[in-house]
């Protein structure tokens, strides 16, 4: 198989274990984690498009990718730590009230 | 089969790994090591694709700042919550087959394409100038063509950082 098209792989595979990840587990911080895996997993294939195609925009534009992903948990895990504080658990089938 | 290869599939096979155990994984503390296991073996592939400065940002960025937060807070929480000794929710199977469409649809699409060899991409740039990603080369091309964007990455950390401290002060008000 083709270096790329292994590493395209990979990536399609972190991003697929991640999303079951989010789906399935109760813990609000393990789906928070799971999405930062997934996260990985479309960086990886940003890397690997930019060292094919040899361009350093590329590059850029995965350095700005992670200066957004820690701006995005510097907000999250203040939103569920006071989840947490509010129902004194970290179960996500405790927020259920928003279902319809 | 070069090392290199023979280390790309290793570090791949490291980063799987690392996937499937923040599944299985019961406490979040053990999920964090999983996660950081990945991220430090896809910073292993990053300096094998020669894209030094990414495999650098990567460890020091996402292990060292965004993981070690994640594992002070796991650290702060309560161990005995029900939702640190269940692992699964209801909607395993339906996700699973979710997941696995996806990916056999993505895989699908990624084996039957053809991916364009690097001299005819190399051609569509004009300003080819043969990049490599060194320290070097990549600071200058950053800080001479996408000195805006870098400006406007300190805004937004500016605007995460007050906006952390606004939900964290709108807690308060809840509580007291």
């Amino acid at each position: 198989m083709d270096r790329t098209q292994l590493l395209l792989t990979l990536s399609i595979t972190l991003f697929a274990l991640g999303l079951i990840g989010v789906m399935v587990r109760r813990n609000a911080l393990v789906m928070l984690m799971c999405m930062e895996l997934m996260l990985n997993g479309v960086i990886l294939s940003l890397v690997t498009f930019a060292a094919h195609s040899a361009t350093l925009s590329g590059a850029v534009l995965v350095f700005l990718v992670f200066v957004v992903a820690a701006a995005e948990i510097a907000i999250a895990i203040p939103i569920v730590l006071l989840l947490s504080r509010q129902r004194h658990t970290l179960d996500v089938s405790a927020y259920s009230e928003l279902k319809g | 089969m070069s090392l290199e290869t023979l280390l790309l599939y290793f570090f791949a096979a490291a980063a799987l790994a690392g996937g499937v155990l923040m599944l299985i994984a019961r406490h979040p503390m053990r999920v964090a090591l999983a996660l950081i296991s990945s991220m430090i073996s896809l910073a292993g592939i990053y300096a094998i694709l020669g894209v030094h400065v990414i495999a650098v940002f990567q460890v020091l960025i996402y292990v060292g700042a965004v993981m070690v937060f994640m594992v002070y807070v796991i650290m702060l929480l309560d161990v005995r919550d029900p939702a640190f000794l269940e692992r699964y929710g209801r909607a395993v199977v339906p996700s699973v087959a979710v997941a696995a469409v996806l990916s056999v649809a993505l895989g699908a699409a990624v084996s039957r394409g053809r991916i364009m060899s690097a001299d005819y991409l190399a051609g569509l740039h004009s300003n080819s100038m043969a990049a490599s990603f060194e320290v070097q080369p990549f600071s200058v091309e950053f800080l001479e063509r996408y000195w805006l964007h870098f400006e406007l990455t300190s805004v937004l950390l500016l605007a995460a950082v007050v906006a952390a401290i606004a939900v964290v002060k709108a807690g308060r008000r809840h509580d007291g």
